[in-house]
Formats: C-alpha cells, structure tokens, sequence
C-alpha cells in the first residue's frame, strides 16, 4: 500500500493514471510506459489500495479529530499484537478496510494477508462478528424495547467481546445505547476490551457535544473517543469565540505556510477525492461525512498535537491536521465542482421545506374490502367469522401496542405475545391466513408508508400547517414543535436497517406470532405486491417547460414516490421474513460447516427471483425504481446469502451499477443526478451493511466486466426521467441527514450545557406529519380520503351500492354517448360519404382513404364526449342512488352519496372516453363505409328517390307476390297452352292492374327484385294487350278484348309506369322482337294500338322519340315474313310522321271513337 | 289454421307425378277447396322439389339432354308455335323451366363458340328476349310462365313472400308489443348468423318459452324443418343458449306457406 502511495508521492505515477489503475485492473493506452510499469509491479496490491487508502486517512486524522479514539498502537509490533484487530478482519481482505493501518506488513506480503488474516479469525471467531465498529449485526430497532434475537445478539456479542473502555466512557448518557456501548465496569478491561478497529471506514464522532445523540449509536461509528464526555464544555468554556455561524472556516486562525509537505499532502487529498469520483469507495456519504469531521474539527489541534505519535510510514506531512482540514476543505468543494452539485443544498435546511406538527401516526384501520372480504371467499361461515373476529383482536392489539409502546418497560412480548399467537392459532385454514395477511399488508402498507411512521407530507407538498393555524405567533409556534420534536437521528451516516416508528409494531407482531403459515403466506403475498409494483407502468415523459403540465408533473413524481416507498417497505418486510430462518445471535459459520450450508442453501430456491427483476430492471432503465427495493430486501440477509451464487451475482450487478454511476459524468439521455444519488446513497448504505461481506465490494470488481450495465437510459427509461427530488432522496437516505446534523452542530457551536445537537436549529425535513394522521397531498388526495372515511362510517351496503351505481352508470354513460354522439357522427359521415361518391363517382376512390377523410373530419367532434358524459352521470347518478338506498337514509348522507356516485361515474366514464373515443368513432365510421359501399350495389342511382307508403297507408294492398302469381297466371294463359273454356274477363284484367297500382303505392311489402319482376310483367302484359293476345273468357264470338277496353288497360298501365313504378320499367321490351313478333300471328294484324302505345309513351314521357325510333330500326333488321315487314315499315314511317307534339284533342277522340279504319287509312 | 298430418299426407299424396302447372294446381283446389291457393302451392311446391331432386340426375346425364334436344329441334321444325318445349317437359316428368334452361344450354353450346356462362343463361331466362332464336325464346317463355314450381318467377315470387312475412311478423310483433331486435341489429351488434327477431322479452307460447322467431316463409313440413334445424336453429341455440325444444308431433300441426319457427315449435298462423 504504502508502495503506492510513495511512487505517487515521488510523483514517478500520475494521480490519473494511479486511479485508472485502482478502477481498472488492466493498464489503459493513456498511461505511460514508465507509470505502466511501476503500477503492474504493485499489481497484487491494487484492490487492497483503496481501503489502505481510506484507513490511512482515517488513521491519521483520528489523532485530529478532538474525539477521536486513542490512538491506536501504530507500532507494528503493537498493532500485530493486538488481537483485537485480528477480530476486526473477521474474513478475507476484510482487514485492509479495517482501520488499522497495516504498517507491519510489507508490500511483499500483503497478498498474503487474507490468509493470515483468516487464522487470525478463526482465532477469534467471537469478536470477529463485530465487524469493527459496526455495531449490531442486524437491524436496530427503533423504538422501545426489544426482544429480538438481535438483541440477544449484541448482549452476547456485547459480553463476548467486550468493547473497550474508551467505547464505554463516551456513551454513558445514552442509556438506550447500553447494550452497544456497555458501561465500562460491564466491560473486563483487558487486551481484548481495546478499542475494536472497524474493518469499516470511521466517520469519527466530530465533537464531544454529540456525545449525547445518537449519532454516537452510528454503527460506523464506534464511540472511539474516550474523551470523557465532561470535556466538550470546558473545551468551549475555554473562552475561546463561538464560531460564527456561517461556518466559514477561514475564520479559523489557519495558515497555511505553517503546513510542512504541502505538496505532498495535495498529492493524497488528489488521490482521495478521484476515489471518490470514480465510485471506488464504497460509500460516498460516508467519505463526505469523513471529510466534513475533518472540516468541522477545529481547536483541537494543539489539544491533540502532542498525542501524535511518530508515523510509521514516514508521511509526515500529516502531522499537521489543520492543514489537512482546511485542505480537505477545498477538497470537498472541489466535490461539489465536479459533480456539479452545490453542497449547500445537502446541508442547508430546505427553507421551503416541511414544517409540520409531527403526530403519531394514527393507525387508521383498513376499511373492509368488500371484494375480497365477503363471506362468499371463505370456505364457512365459522372461517369468515373467524376471520371477523381476528380483524378486531389485530385492531385492539395495535391500539394497545399504540397507546403504551414508548412507556418505559412495555414489553411488547409480554404484552401481547400471548394474544398474538392465541389469534394466530385461531386461523386454521389456509384461507383465512391469506386473508389475515391481505389485512396485515394493507394495514402495513397505510401505516408505515414513510420511514419513521411519519405522513405524507414529506413526498409532495407540506401542508401548511402554520397558516393553517394562522400567522400569528408562527415563530413561536414553530420554535415549540421543533423542540417538541427532537428530530430523530437516523443512527449516523451508516444505520443499520431499523425498523422506525409503526414498522416495530409490524416487525414485532411478525416475531410474536412466530407462525410458519403466517410468515409464508405473508411472503408469498408481498413478493407478489412487490412484481406488481415493480413492474407498475410509470410516468415516463419528461417535465415539459409550462406550468400546466408541470402540476401533471407533480402529481406523477408523488406518484413514483408512493410507489417508491411502498415498494421498499414491503421489500423490507420480505427480506425481514424470508431471511428471518436463517439469522440468530450466533456467529456465522466458518469453514466446513459454513460449506455444507452453503451447498444446502443453494439448493433453495430464492423467495423472490431479485436477480430476474434487478437485470429486467436493468434493462427497462428502471434502476431508480428497482435497486432501493432490492436493497432494502437484501440488507436483512444473513450472512451466508451473499456468499451463494445467486444472491452473489446480484451483488456484482449492483457492484457494476455503484461503479457505473459516476456523478460528474452526466450526459443527455443518461440517468439524472438525483437518481443517481439516491442510487449511489443507498447502494453504499448497502455495502456497509455488517452481513455484507466488506472483500465484496474490493474483490468483485475484477468480475465486473461481464456484467456490461449500460447506464444510457434509453429515450423511454425511467432513470433517465428526474423522478427524484431532494425529499425523496432524504426520506429514502435519511441518514444523508447526519452531515446535515454535523454541520449544523458546528454552525451552532455549543449550547452550552444542554449538550448533544441543539434541537431548536436541527433541520426539520426530516420527520414531518401533518395535522391529520393522512395529510392530504391534493384536494382530490383529500377527496378521496373524504369519502373513504364517509364510508367507513356507514354500512358497507352503501358502498356497495354508490360503486355499483357508479359502475352501472359510468358504462351506461359510454353507451349512451356511443347511441347518441358517436351514432350522429355516424350518420354525417354516411351523408358526408353519399356527397363524395356523387361528387367523384360511382367508386368513389380508395376505401382506405375515403376512412381516412372521414375521420379526420370527424373524430375532433370527439371531445364532445366528454363533456356528455359528464352531464350525463351528473344527471343519472343521483337518481340510481336514491332509489337504491333505503328511504330512510340520512339526507346529508344521501347527497354525500350522491355526489360521490357522480364523481366516480364520471371519472370512470371520462376515463374510458377520453382513452377510446376516437378509436371508437373510427371503428363505427369504418363500418359505416363498407356499409354504404356495399349498399351501393350494382345500379344505386337508378332507383332514384324512394318513395315510402303515404301517411294514410294503411298496408292493405295485395301482397306483390300474389300479384306476381296473378299476372303469372294471364301471362300463361295467354301464352298457352290453355283449356278451350280458360280465360280471363276484361274486369279481371282491369281489377288486377288497380291492384298493382294498390301495391306499387303500398310500398310496405314490396322489396327491389319483386317491383323489378311486376314491372316486367306489366310490360309483357301490354304487349300480349296490343298483339290482342289475351283471351277473354265469355261467348267464343267475342274471344277478343274491345279496342276501348284494350286501351284502357294500356292507359292504366302507363299511368302505373309512369307514376307508381319507383324502379325502371323495360318498355323497350315493348318492341322486341319477341313481342313484336306475336302481332305477326294475328289476322288481320292490328297496329293502331301499338301507335297508340308508343304516342303514349312519348307524351308521358316514358320513353324518348329517338329511343322508340332506335328500336324500331333495329326491328327492321330482324327477319320477319314479306309482308309484315312491310307494314313495320309503314308504322315506322307513319311514327316518324308524327308531330313531335300531339295536339290532346286528336287523341280524346281517338279514344272516345276507337276507329281501327281510321288509324288504318291513315297508314 | 291447422292442417293435421292426415290432411298433409293425403295432399301429398295427390301429387304424386303431377306436373307443376296452372292446371294441376287447380286440379288441387278443387279437390281441397278449404285450403288457401298459396298453402296448397307450398305444399306442391315442395313436394315436386323433392321429386325433382330425386330425378334431377337422370335429366342431366348427356344421352337424355342431347335426345330431348333433337326431339325439341324436330317438334319446332314441326310447328314452332306449337308448345313443344312445354309438352316435352311434361311427358319425361321434369320441370319446364328446368327443361327450357337444358335445351337452352344445349342450344347456345351449338351456336356459340364457348360455352354459356351461367350468368348468361340465368339473364336469358329472366329475359327470353334477349335469346337469339325467335322460336326458342317463345318456347323458353312459355315453359317459365307456366312452370309453378321453378323458374325465375316463382323464384321471385317465393323471395317475395319471405320478405313479406318477415314484415308481417313483425308488424304482429309490433302489434302484440313484444320488444325484438330484427336481423339489421343483430348484425350491427356483430352476430353471424341471426334469427330474424330475437325477443327482447321473451314470451310463453302454449308453454313454449320463445326467445327468437324465424320465419321461412314455406311450409314447415318435416323434412325442411330438419334441414333448417341443422342449418340455422342449432346455429342459433349455440349463440342464444336458450332452451330449443322442438317436439317431432308440433311440426306437422301447422298450416301456412309461412312457417315460423319459435324456438323450435313450428308456428303456424302467418297465413295472414
């Protein structure tokens, strides 16, 4: 170690190249030659650098630090000597971290020293656990007393292995801290009671007015000084000024031209503070917190001077403390510089930040879950009973637990032990456990969302309590509740996991009920709740400049909070039981025995795969969400998970992480700085641990590679997204708090007797609650707490009753709007649609993009939904409500439930509108297209306007398919074969075409293809009329129809074509061939009433006089007898003849006095 | 009005080998005065659809469609006026219409080059006219009209009355204010295949509950009733899921050219 420093400090090795050679274990292409290979020399010494590094500066600054632990012996045979040390490098490379600086062995040996140091161990297994300073081995409780086995495990561990005298001496005041630092007449003075070095970097106690707080209990802080705790006030009564409170050190009577080595000493501090920057030490909170006791230690200096023994490593330019001091000093300004982070904002109390009355948290009962809490999810009626009944015992056993467990004495055990597991032996079936736990999750869940059991406040806005009692005496009263509310210390910068506030109310009952099916159903049901969670869609846009999203903003930074913070406790809670098997006060197994647990525990499948979710995580970007879980959950493992492959591999993927999150580096796209730093704090927390095995942090690294963590968050990545804010950082890290504290106490100098911190300065963002047990954060926060309270208070029936109602009426709301809006935009679109297929043509262009024309003309009119909808539930809600109530309710409490069914009708329904209804008005727009399309059919404008029935229809025409058969049958009839004695009479004939004329104004009954065959017909019909086809039924003489009635009938049938068919009638069938052709066979062939038809049919207008002369031309061409084409021609000309415009008259008489001569001559 | 099973039987009966035509049919209604026209023409109808499916073979195979052509070509040479196709039908027991659209096919074959698509016989037997052959298109236009069983006619006649009943369904329906949804909004709403009305309501028919009602505008006699059992009611039950009972003895106690099926009990009365 020393090597290194020395080539460094003879400048024959670059800062930058000796921290490229910590960081990376092969030699970069930027290092010279010569540092190349002065460097690869020292190679087996690289991991141990860092450590020996830290320990150094620790080593020498305790001679500094007023409060500092006696010296260590420094000699190395002292040090050797000292088995205390051998306790403190319980295992591996553990002892290059511990404290001691390693002086006695050479650089030649170092890499031996694992093994020696093993030896030395398994010497000692006792004090070994200690792990140096770190106090207890597992999580400290907060609050009252405890009969954890942890607790068991320090007394053994604090008798065992006795601390030392010093440890003793500087904690008497701190009576709840007896077990960690038992007085000294507990403590056998003796070789072994020496002040145990910590394998862990000491943060040294800055000064003896803290002796009284609990940063003293900082398990990486070992009360080291034996400074009695007396000394602080004479120190200060000394006459010496109080330091201003600015803090400016260069008050400080420090010259720097009295600093011997200054260059060399630069040179260290360089090194440092590159460590630092890159992530190669394992806790940057804790080198901060290092580096601001250096700061903060003043006047001590000549007090201290002469205790500084000679260094053994010849550095002597350390010898002057102050200097390092005010060295460190730029120092930790050159940290703010380079990670761009002004460190005043660390420090300084938040003025904006939350000042609230801190209350207990009220444990307000989880209100019955109707959904899952209902007889119908028991398997009996004595399960659900059963069930009822454990819910109240579990109420009365928190509010007992409540109201006494901060008196002295209480024994939570003792207490309720008994009552405990008389409940739990009460639940028989699995069932009832799992809704037992359901309870205790959700009861868990709402009390002790945030650390310390404190409110909301902390994660959004505070409430402002002060206005809210009024401006006045606001000082005053401000003044009161900070010293009401002693802010309490986290335990330094390095706590153990602790379960604060209601979190031992939790942790307790786990222990008391020391139920197997409980533990595992409470497992199963919290690493579910944690998948859920973890894998809960978040916010992901970035905060956009205006004001308007920025409230959204707001709201969905609170939200990842919640999540954040939930997800940590419940992952506390899992580690807390899984793990729970495997930890006891014994010391962790050694060897042989710690090998065939290992194989044993191998083979156990990991209660939660973390290692699956930590890579998923990983590659989501989705660390900031995921790692401080993770850590919560792995800090309560026992000692031997970190060695099992599993749970190893997770601890190199968070290794790389620590390592990858470089705070000065900060590019577009890559992690925020606070989410880093949140990630940075608590994996260092992490790897301070005691159960985490501290050669882990400095061995691992050479495995790292694999594990290629690409920080680049990708444009979706939640890391990338600055979802941490500053309180969450200190309610997720409120250790962070102790530099705070730190500061603060040397702003504040001495409060004379009152010793320890001074409260009334402390920085309060801290614990904060508001005035209600549930700060709300928003008033729809408190909305939504309204009426839940509202409904804890009434029978669950009304719950039921305004959710169903809401339920019912949200969709019927969505149903209502898609048969109204969304069918109206429907139909425009089909007018919208007929309008572009008459403007472009039968096709009317491409499918697709006529959809797409629509749409965007359409789907804006969407919006409309919304407020439809709102006017809807606002108008069906409270209706439904009443109704379904009983008339006797309340009329406050109707309205109440009233409002409350609109509220959430309305949100569910808006919900889904504002989700769906554009793609709803596209789907039903694109039915309608294809619809109108297909309909289109093959001769669409034909048909022309369809006319329906008259009003005074009243649909008693015949049915046209009897007509059809009717007319079928004279069509047959005339065409033959027929009977002598069939025919039709003339009034039949007539009957039946003033029933065609019935039908065809009836349209009731009629459909296209029947009006289609009529009209064919009726044209066949009037050719059989003019070719005098039809036979008449009566005397065989008078077989034929009269010329009057024959026109009549033709009459009526081109007032049938031309006034009652809708669809086209094919009158040029009149002159086919076909029916041309049967004038032929009749002798003499009459004409006239063919002129007379198609004369009619030009008046009328039917057909045009060139249509009717086209037909007849091509008459012409067809092959006929002699003299039948003859006469075509004649009629052809005779047509031809005619005045374009028949005087009526002519044709009056014509019918008045059917003359066939006439018509004949004239031909 | 109901007809009993005896009562169908013995019309069945008289129609055996009885060519469809004007004549027979009124042969019919003399011989069963209290049946309406249009029941006994269903029943005719179905009962010489039945028969014709059962010969329907023998006709197509090429020997007899290429001997009733020469035979047609020898009659009209004959007397083009005379009824030849029509007659031609009548003596080897097939329908006119049907035997028209043979000789027709025949007929284009020998004087087109390709073969006549199907679509082109289908118009010309809509529109005689439109064939080449002055005396073919008199001959086809004869067998058509007086065909009472097939035919384009009788085709659209029959597509008429189903479409007439469904309307007087549901004007029955509207009139007895029972709530339905018709076959347009089934199908809006997305279903396949749809019965025609679907109660809203359902209602109790002589202790037959009734869910949904299908007209088919024919006469509900034992055999279409199976065919449309497996073709549509099954269809519908697996959709509806409502109870389809369907007892063989109710199937024959009906009378109508319209038979609706209500959940399976044939129903009757739409002889409106």
């Amino acid at each position: 170690m020393a090597a290194v420093l020395e080539s460094l400090l003879r400048e024959e090795v670059s800062v930058e190249a000796a921290v490229r050679w910590i960081a990376r274990s092969a030699q970069s292409s930027e290092d010279d030659p010569g540092e190349a290979a002065a460097l690869s020399a020292l190679q087996p010494l690289r991991k141990e650098f860092v450590p020996f590094l830290l320990n150094f500066l620790r080593e020498q600054s305790s001679r500094v630090l007023p409060q500092g632990p006696p010296t260590p012996a420094k000699a190395p045979g002292a040090s050797a000597a000292l088995p205390a040390r051998a306790g403190g490098q319980p295992r591996g490379s553990r002892g290059a971290r511990s404290q001691l600086f390693p002086p006695t062995e050479a650089p030649s040996t170092a890499a031996e020293a694992p093994l020696a140091r093993r030896g030395g161990r398994r010497r000692c297994p006792g004090p070994a656990r200690e792990r140096g300073g770190r106090g207890p081995g597992g999580p400290e409780e907060g609050v009252g007393g405890e009969s954890v086995p942890w607790a068991g495990g320090r007394r053994l561990r604090g008798s065992g292995s006795p601390s030392g005298p010093s440890l003793a001496l500087s904690d008497p005041p701190n009576l709840s801290n007896l077990e960690e630092f038992p007085p000294v007449g507990l403590v056998p003075p003796g070789p072994a009671g020496r002040t145990k070095p910590s394998r862990r970097i000491n943060p040294t106690p800055v000064s003896e007015e803290r002796s009284l707080s609990k940063p003293k209990t900082c398990f990486t802080s070992p009360p080291i000084s034996c400074v009695p705790s007396s000394q602080p006030s004479e120190r200060y009564e000394s006459g010496s000024p109080l330091p201003s409170r600015t803090g400016n050190l260069t008050d400080e009577p420090a010259d720097p031209a009295r600093v011997s080595s200054r260059q060399r000493l630069e040179l260290v501090a360089l090194v440092y503070s590159s460590c630092i920057a890159e992530n190669l030490v394992p806790n940057l909170f804790l080198e901060l917190f290092f580096v601001l006791q250096l700061l903060t230690a003043r006047r001590m200096v000549t007090a201290k001077h002469s205790d500084r023994e000679p260094s053994p490593d010849a550095l002597d330019s350390l010898e002057n403390p102050l200097f390092q001091s005010i060295h460190d000093f730029s120092l930790a300004e050159a940290f703010g510089l380079c990670f761009h982070w002004p460190l005043g904002c660390m420090f300084v109390p938040n003025t904006g930040a939350v000042v609230s009355l801190a209350m207990p948290p009220s444990a307000q009962a989880v209100s019955f879950q109707p959904e899952t809490d209902n007889r119908a999810n028991f398997s009996s009626d004595r399960a659900f009973h059963t069930f009822k009944k454990q819910r109240d015992v579990f109420y009365e056993v928190l509010r007992e637990w409540e109201d006494h467990h901060e008196e002295p004495g209480w024994d939570f055990e003792k207490g309720l032990g008994s009552r405990i597991r008389a409940m739990m032996g009460q639940l028989s079936t699995a069932c009832s456990h799992s809704h037992f736990v359901r309870l205790f999750q959700k009861q868990l869940l709402q009390m002790c969302q945030h650390p310390g059991g404190a409110g909301a406040a902390v994660l959004g806005e505070a409430p402002d309590v002060l206005s809210m009692l009024g401006a006045d005496k606001l000082g005053r009263l401000r003044r009161l509740q900070e010293r009401l509310v002693a802010p309490q210390s986290s335990g330094g910068p390095c706590p153990p996991p602790t379960f604060p506030g209601c979190q031992g109310f939790f942790r307790d009952f786990i222990l008391s009920a020391s139920s197997f099916q409980f533990n595992q159903h409470l497992m199963d049901s919290l690493s579910l709740k944690i998948r859920d969670l973890n894998g809960l869609a978040l916010p992901q846009q970035e905060p956009s400049d205006d004001g308007e999203s920025d409230v959204d903003w707001q709201g969905e930074r609170r939200q990842f909070a919640v999540v954040l913070l939930s997800l940590r406790l419940l992952a506390k809670f899992l580690g807390f039981v899984a793990f729970l098997p495997y930890r006891g006060p014994e010391p962790p197994p050694t060897g042989e025995l710690q090998d065939s647990i290992l194989a044993l525990r191998s083979q156990v499948p990991p209660v939660l795969d973390v290692r699956a979710l930590l890579q998923q995580g990983l590659r989501a970007h989705r660390a900031v969400l995921t790692v401080p879980w993770l850590v919560e959950f792995l800090s309560f493992a026992d000692h031997v998970v970190p060695l099992l492959d599993y749970y190893r591999s997770v601890f190199t993927l968070l290794l790389h992480l620590h390592r990858s999150l470089v705070l000065s580096q900060e590019n577009e796209g890559e992690m925020c700085f606070l989410n880093k730093l949140l990630l940075l704090a608590v994996l260092g927390w992490l790897f301070q641990i005691p159960t985490v095995p501290e050669d882990l942090f400095f061995l691992e690294e050479g495995q790292l590679d694999p594990f290629e963590v690409d920080t680049v968050a990708s444009e979706h990545g939640l890391d990338s997204v600055p979802v941490v804010d500053q309180q969450l950082l200190y309610t997720c890290c409120p250790y962070i708090g102790e530099l705070r504290k730190l500061l603060a106490s040397w702003v504040s100098g001495s409060s004379g007797r009152s010793g320890g911190f001074v409260r009334k300065i402390t920085p309060t963002t801290t614990t904060t609650t508001g005035l209600g047990a549930q700060p709300p954060q928003t008033s729809q926060g408190l909305q939504a707490q309204l009426a839940q309270a509202f409904f804890h208070n009434q029978p669950p029936s009304l719950r039921r009753t305004v959710e169903f109602v809401a339920e019912r009426i949200g969709s019927n709301c969505v149903k209502h709007i898609k048969a109204t809006l969304v069918a109206d935009l429907v139909h425009q679109a089909e007018l919208l649609l007929q309008e572009q297929l008459v403007t472009q043509g039968q096709d009317g262009g491409d499918p697709a993009q006529l959809l797409e024309i629509l749409c965007s003309q359409l789907c804006p009119h969407g919006a409309q939904a919304l407020t439809q909808g709102r006017e809807f539930c606002q108008r069906k809600s409270p209706g439904a409500v009443r109704a379904l109530l009983p008339e006797e309710t309340p009329a406050a409490v109707l309205s109440s439930a009233e409002s409350i069914a609109v509220g959430l009708a309305t949100e569910k329904a808006c919900a889904w509108l504002s989700a769906n209804i554009t793609a709803l008005i596209r789907r039903e727009v694109k039915a309608a297209v294809s619809r109108t399309l297909r309909a289109q059919g093959p001769e669409p404008a034909a048909w022309g306007e369809r006319r329906g029935c008259s009003h005074a229809c009243e649909h008693h025409a015949p049915l046209p398919s009897h007509l059809i058969s009717e007319i079928k049958d004279v069509l047959s009839l005339a065409v033959g074969p027929r009977d002598p004695e069939e025919g039709v009479s003339p009034e039949h004939l007539e009957q039946l075409l003033g029933q065609l004329g019935q039908t065809l104004r009836c349209r009731q009954f009629l459909c296209p293809p029947a009006e289609q065959h009529l009209a064919k017909c009726s044209v066949e019909l009037a050719s059989l009329l003019v070719a005098d086809q039809i036979p008449v039924l009566g005397p065989p003489a008078q077989h034929r129809l009269e010329r009057g009635q024959a026109r009549r009938l033709l009459l009526m049938l081109l007032a049938l074509w031309k006034d009652d068919f809708q669809g086209p009638v094919p009158l040029q069938l009149l002159l086919s061939p076909r029916n041309v052709g049967l004038l032929a066979d009749t002798r003499p062939r009459e004409w006239d009433l063919l002129l007379f038809l198609l004369r009619e049919l030009v008046e009328k207008g039917l057909m045009g006089r060139l249509e009717i002369e086209a037909c007849l031309g091509s008459l012409r061409e067809a092959q006929w007898p002699g003299d039948f084409s003859e006469e075509l021609a004649t009629l052809f000309n005779l047509f031809l003849a005619e005045p374009h415009l028949p005087e009526p008259q002519l044709r009056v008489c014509e019918l008045v006095q059917p003359n066939r001569g006439a018509v004949l001559a004239q031909s | 009005m109901i007809l009993t099973k005896a009562q169908y039987d013995e019309i069945a009966q008289c129609l055996v080998s009885v060519p469809p035509t004007r004549q027979s049919l009124r042969k019919l209604k003399q011989r069963f005065p209290s049946q309406s026209q249009a029941t006994l023409l269903s029943i005719f109808s179905q009962e010489y659809q039945k028969h014709i499916k059962r010969t329907h073979a023998k006709h197509h195979t090429s020997e007899a469609i290429e001997s009733y052509y020469q035979r047609y070509l020898n009659g009209v040479v004959k007397n083009g006026a005379a009824p030849v196709l029509l007659e031609l039908a009548n003596e080897v027991d097939y329908a006119p219409s049907l035997m028209a659209r043979l000789i027709l096919e025949r007929f284009l074959q020998e004087h087109e080059e390709t073969p006549p698509s199907k679509s082109v016989i289908n118009s010309m037997l809509r529109d005689p006219s439109q064939i080449p052959d002055g005396v073919l298109a008199n001959q086809v236009y004869q067998c058509i009209v007086n065909d009472c069983c097939y035919g384009p006619l009788v085709d659209c006649i029959k597509h008429a009355i189903g479409h007439e009943h469904e309307i007087l369904l549901r004007d029955l329906l509207l009139e007895k204010n029972l709530s339905f949804l018709d076959e347009d909004q089934l199908r809006a709403k997305g279903y396949d295949k749809t019965p025609d009305f679907i109660l809203q309501v359902p209602v109790a028919v002589e202790g037959h509950i009734i869910h949904w009602i299908e007209s088919k505008a024919s006469f509900g006699d034992e055999c279409s009733h199976h065919a449309y059992l497996h073709d549509q009611f099954w269809s519908y039950w697996n959709r509806d899921r409502v109870s389809l009972c369907c007892p063989a003895s109710l199937v024959t106690g009906i009378t109508s050219v319209s038979y609706c099926t209500w959940l399976g009990i044939i129903h009757l009365g739409c002889d409106v």
